[in-house]
């Protein structure tokens, strides 16, 4: 069974965290290091960014470590090639995220492939249209079985977000806020209001909050409505530390805190 | 028949789309389901008319060239697009989509621009409408283009930098999708060229194709022919190439010809001639043929006309280049130059660098006496003083 199903099917109302850093920041070969020490300071799933050169849904910190990752030579088949080690390693589900302009290049089937071979679960790509998704690549996530991961946001339309769940098959990503990543969350009547509306449409897929969840607070209000919530910029600002080695199991314990619930 | 038109899904052939992040989807979706419907009621059509002709100056002349007809041995008109307001084609763009901004209850304008012509032309329309205007522009720009920087400042804009990636005309064009992504209800982002998610590049391509049915009406009266043999443009995302093209073609018998920066030459490294060096994939939005790397990197291109190194192309001329329907030619940086000094000494006429690429086409072909060639001069030279004194030394 695909680990993310797995996973959200056996929390047992434990809540999730996800980390989200770009492959190739801050030093091109740190991918399975970082990954194992966060499956260590516990983790529960990783989003592992492919950088791309025009990254427009996200605010200046992961377009940053995009860049710099560039420049240390990271490509989506250096990745892969890094990525064969990934399960002798790690056990929790591992996302891929990144534009489609790499993927197209790459090639789709070859993509999926690629993913299906080193153990990677699912893909996150903001600017896949869903159309294209299901008229020309679902018969091939399908056959890989590679979970696709739509996106929603507070203006997504309900028919739009039921069409959406009829066509996940991990989770769904609640974007929290009208926002590129980075901006930290407000907790606002407006955001709440989004949260239990959503939580409310009792989706078949497992709800996971993302952009602007940058400490426990974020983590916990999200938490209030949905199964797991993303952590991204927040975790690639201390990647600029030079000990951010040695940071990253306090961060994560400090933003789950004491989660029980 | 060929139809050369997006079709009702939004694509080109194989290129075109709305290759966009979810948190942009509402907006793109609004402006699919209402642009047509907006253009085409009469209360609008008689706006943008009465905009393109009081205010722009439309019709805008079609000149033959007499001189420089006889040097190259044809009929040579030249569409005067430099003659409009604000000194270039932008401005059919920004007239029409700010009076749909407005019909759409927008009060915030965002744009983008390389040169600084279309935030000049963002910015006008601004003032004239009484909008809040932001034009991102990247900050190597900035520096390049200070005339043009004042100018916007002068009517009002706020211009903001733009320090990504290469801090030029794509990251302006990243930093405001990203805006927009950020304010997306009062919000209404004018796209400058016929690129973009779908419906931008048929919107853009409908607002500039008053070129060509311009041409159409000031040929006949001229010609006593609707159609010329050839018509030529330059192109870097398109809008005016589209623009002079869109009426021409189904006249399977006009030549249509885009020109390209190819820079310092088209394998020197250092040039923006797409139809060339570019492979098919997604840029701002669509699908095209891009400037990219193996692994799907967008490459920066280079020109010395600021307003046509663009790593890509508009679908619609992706889509045309595929299927032959249009020539796409590489006319370098020296070309262009020699080109523009030539049309300034036969003609009293300072082009703009990027019109002066479709002209040193011109230098290329072989005519017959009776041909009628149409060129797109599409922006007058003023802002290119400098590099025209530098490079010649005057």
């Amino acid at each position: 069974m695909n680990r993310i199903k797995q996973l959200f099917e056996n929390r047992n109302n434990r809540k999730l965290l996800s980390i989200y850093f770009t492959a190739g920041y801050p030093h091109l070969d740190d991918t399975l290091q970082l990954a194992k020490i966060l499956e260590d300071s516990g983790v529960d799933f990783l989003e592992i960014g492919f950088p791309y050169s025009d990254p427009v849904a996200d605010g200046p910190i992961i377009q940053y470590s995009s860049e710099e990752a560039l420049k240390n030579g990271m490509s989506l088949a250096y990745l892969f090639s890094q990525l064969k080690e990934l399960r002798k390693h790690i056990k929790i589900p591992v996302l891929l995220m990144g534009y489609v302009n790499p993927m197209l290049q790459y090639g789709v089937e070859h993509f999926c492939q690629s993913c299906a071979e080193v153990g990677v679960d699912g893909i996150i790509v903001p600017d896949m249209p869903m159309y294209e998704y299901e008229e020309l690549y679902q018969e091939t996530f399908k056959k890989y079985g590679i979970s696709n991961i739509f996106l929603i946001t507070p203006q997504t339309a309900v028919e739009r977000i039921r069409k959406i769940d009829d066509l996940s098959t991990g989770f769904i990503y609640m974007v929290s806020s009208y926002a590129t990543t980075g901006k930290n969350l407000t907790v606002s009547e407006e955001t709440t209001a989004y949260f239990k509306r959503t939580k409310g449409l009792n989706l078949k897929n497992p709800l996971v909050v993302g952009f602007g969840i940058a400490d426990h607070a974020s983590f916990e209000h999200a938490l209030q409505y949905a199964d797991a919530a993303i952590v991204g910029s927040a975790f690639v600002r201390l990647l600029s530390q030079s000990d951010y080695l040695q940071q990253i199991p306090s961060f994560i314990e400090g933003i789950k805190g004491d989660v029980v619930v | 028949m060929n139809n050369y038109q997006v079709n009702e899904k939004g694509y080109y052939g194989d290129f075109g789309g709305a290759y966009i992040p979810e948190m942009m989807y509402p907006n793109i979706e609004e402006l699919r389901l209402r642009y047509l419907e907006i253009i085409n009621e009469n209360s609008f059509k008689k706006e943008f008319e009465q905009l393109l002709k009081d205010y722009v100056g439309r019709p805008s002349p079609l000149y033959l060239a007499k001189r420089l007809s006889d040097k190259y041995g044809a009929n040579i008109f030249l569409k005067r697009e430099d003659l409009n307001h604000t000194g270039a084609h932008k401005i059919n763009n920004t007239i029409g989509q700010i009076l749909l901004a407005k019909r759409l209850g927008k009060r915030r304008i965002i744009a983008e621009t390389g040169a600084g012509q279309h935030g000049v032309a963002t910015a006008t329309v601004c003032a004239l409408m009484g909008m809040e205007c932001v034009v991102y522009m990247g900050e190597i720009d900035i520096e390049r283009q200070a005339p043009n920087v004042a100018r916007m400042k002068m009517m009002g804009a706020e211009v903001r930098p733009a320090r990504s990636g290469s801090k030029t005309l794509k990251d302006a064009t990243n930093e405001a999708m990203r805006d927009w992504i950020n304010n997306p209800v009062d919000t209404h982002y004018i796209i400058g060229s016929v690129v973009g998610p779908h419906p931008y590049p048929d919107m853009v391509a409908r607002f500039q194709s008053v070129i060509s049915a311009e041409t159409r009406k000031q040929l006949l009266e001229k010609t006593g022919k609707e159609t010329p043999d050839y018509a030529l443009a330059c192109v870097g995302g398109g809008s005016n190439a589209i623009g002079m093209f869109y009426h021409f073609l189904e006249d399977e018998n006009v030549q249509l010809i885009a020109a390209e920066a190819a820079g310092k030459g088209v394998d020197s490294g250092h040039s923006a001639a797409t139809s060339v060096l570019g492979k098919e994939g997604v840029l701002h939005g669509s699908r095209t043929i891009l400037m990219q790397t193996d692994d799907g990197q967008v490459i920066e291109p280079y020109s010395i006309s600021a307003g046509l190194d663009y790593p890509g192309i508009g679908p619609q001329h992706a889509f045309l280049h595929k299927i032959g329907r249009t020539k796409y030619v590489s006319i370098t940086d020296e070309e262009a130059m020699q080109a523009g000094l030539l049309l300034t000494r036969l003609e009293g006429i300072i082009p703009a660098i990027e019109s002066a690429h479709a002209l040193a086409q011109l230098e290329k072909m072989s005519f017959a006496r009776e041909d009628v060639v149409v060129v797109c001069l599409s922006g007058r030279g003023d802002k290119d003083l400098d590099n025209y004194m530098k490079y010649f030394n005057f």
